[in-house]
Parts: structure tokens; C-alpha cells; sequence
């Protein structure tokens, strides 16, 4: 898909604030509203926006800790990638699970309401899963999502 | 401060951000007003920071994503501020993250195809300061990607 500078400060305003409507994104980008209207269908039908996602502080939620984990699986070919997924997918504290390769097979996303709750997910729910073996463990102490390469404001 | 309902409209709210008010309000059993006003005021307190859209960025030919361990050399004082900086300049770095732990700071890194991920690991990533060691490993698929809390 063709994509010029105009949609690409249309998803940087749709990134920044997806409840904007059409015309407040027209204005923010130099578009009538039908036009740019018209432009954010396009980019909604071609996938582009891959979804919303409502924004939460989750410290005022009581949810103090975020953990990534690597997680190496044990036995390699004995254990169905699929039978792990759909386990660890189940788990309500896992919020992310990509399938990566190099040093994990896995990187999982974990929140817990503080460091003896997240110990608790780990013992309990992590460790059991079928499958796990070498599990490593990082705190999440700051995070920074950035717009990535939109290209520069036409503006 | 929170209640049941208001964890519900939470729960139902972040499973689908782009309902209309009125089927939101089904699904959390409350009316639209209360649903308004209930919203209204998990805004005002900051809980709900607003509603934000995904990219997909291999729609946008971005097909490559690496995510960069990095270990940095913190005999200086200013190494994390420094690298951070440094990073926020590449346009492809689409999210910078600090730990305690083994790792210190982790790059996501998207690219069009491996030999632009190649250029942009010479040319853009090894430059950044301070850099005592990196590690990478390769996207292959996600998932599991709603990041819900589990209220």
C-alpha cells in the first residue's frame, strides 16, 4: 500500500489519540473532514491500523510490577509449541507472549500487583507450563513507546 | 476508590476499546448515562489515559523485528540519559524500555528486510553511546498482543 506524508500524520495523530474524530484529524493534518474521512477508512480497511487499544495507568489500577521474561523451552520437539502458546496464552497475567529466536524461544510480558504476587505467577502458573525450562527474569523500570518511522510532520 | 462496576466497564472496555457507548453499556450492565459519567470520571482521575490506535507496521512493508538486549557501560555516570537520547533519534526504534535486572535498556527495532535491518544494526545501532553489550533476538510471530491488565 501507498502511503504519503499525509497518512502518515494521520496515523501519527490516530497513534497519539484514536478518539479524535475525522474532522479534528483534518484539521491536525490540513484535510476537510470527508477527506480525511476518507483516508482513515482507507487505512482501517487496508490493516494498517491494526486495532485500539485503551491506555490504562495500571500503577492506579494497583498492578505495581511488570516483568518480561525469556523463557527457553525445555525439550525441544517434544513439546508442542502449540500446547505451550495456548497455555501460556491462558494465563490473565501474561499480556504479551511473542515467539522469538536466539537466546529465548519465548518473551513474555507479566504484570503483577507487586514482587511477591509476580513471585506467585511465576511459581505457580509459569513454571508449570509444559514444556518451560531456563526462565529469566527482567523489571520493567521504564518504558517509552515511540512513533517510529512515520516520516516527518508535512507541516 | 474503584468498585466492581467500575472494573467492569474497565474489563469490558479494554477487551473492546472501539464499541459504541451503547453496547459497551450492554456488556457492563450499566445504563449509557452511568456509563458516561463513569468513564467521565476514570479520565479525570488519570486511570484511563485515552484510547490509543496499533500500528501494524508489516503492513507498512516493515516485515522485520528485533529486539536489542542491551548491557550498557555504566562506569558513566550519564550512560542511560545518553543512550536513550541517542536512541529516540532512530526512527525505527519503535519502543525504548529500562529493567533492573540482567538487561539494562531493550530496543525494538523494525525494519523493511534483513538487509535493511543490516544497515541500520551498523549504521544506526552500534553508533549509539556507551554500548558494552547487545544481544538480539528475532521476532517470528506474536502471540498473544492485547496487553489487558487482568481486572
Amino acid at each position: 500500500m501507498d502511503l504519503d506524508d499525509i497518512d502518515f500524520a494521520i496515523l501519527r495523530q490516530l497513534s497519539l489519540n484514536a478518539t479524535q474524530g475525522a474532522g479534528a484529524i483534518g484539521r491536525a493534518c490540513g484535510l476537510s473532514q470527508p477527506a480525511a474521512w476518507r483516508r482513515i477508512k482507507r487505512l482501517r480497511d487496508a490493516g494498517v491500523v491494526r486495532g485500539l487499544r485503551l491506555q490504562l495507568d495500571q500503577q492506579a489500577l494497583g498492578f505495581g510490577v511488570t516483568v518480561f521474561l525469556g523463557v527457553k523451552l525445555a525439550t525441544k520437539g517434544r513439546v508442542s509449541l502449540e500446547d505451550f502458546e495456548r497455555a501460556v496464552s491462558a494465563i490473565p497475567e501474561v499480556q504479551t507472549v511473542e515467539h522469538v529466536l536466539g537466546l529465548y524461544d519465548y518473551r513474555l510480558r507479566v504484570v503483577a500487583r507487586d514482587l511477591p504476587d509476580f513471585e506467585r505467577v511465576l511459581r505457580r502458573r509459569i513454571m508449570t507450563l509444559p514444556g518451560a525450562g531456563e526462565v529469566e527474569a527482567n523489571v520493567l523500570l521504564s518504558e517509552e513507546r515511540r512513533p517510529g518511522p512515520l516520516g516527518a510532520d508535512p507541516l | 476508590m474503584f468498585d466492581d462496576t467500575d472494573r467492569r466497564i474497565l474489563r469490558q472496555w479494554q477487551a473492546a476499546p472501539d464499541l459504541s457507548p451503547a453496547e459497551l453499556a450492554e456488556r457492563a450492565r450499566v445504563s449509557i448515562g452511568q456509563l458516561a459519567r463513569r468513564q467521565a470520571r476514570l479520565r479525570e482521575a488519570g486511570v484511563v489515559r485515552g484510547v490509543r490506535a496499533v500500528v501494524d507496521w508489516a503492513a507498512l512493508g516493515y516485515v522485520v523485528e528485533v529486539s536489542l538486549r542491551v548491557t550498557l557501560d555504566k562506569t558513566q555516570g550519564s550512560a542511560f540519559d545518553q543512550f536513550i537520547d541517542a536512541a529516540r533519534a532512530v526512527p525505527e526504534v519503535i519502543e525504548i524500555q529500562t529493567f533492573l535486572g540482567r538487561v539494562d535498556v531493550r530496543l525494538s527495532v523494525i525494519a523493511r528486510d534483513m538487509a535493511h535491518y543490516q544497515h541500520l544494526y551498523r549504521s544506526k545501532i552500534l553508533t549509539l553511546p556507551h554500548i558494552a553489550d547487545i544481544e538480539a533476538l528475532m521476532h517470528v510471530a506474536r502471540i498473544k498482543s492485547d496487553e489487558a491488565l487482568p481486572l
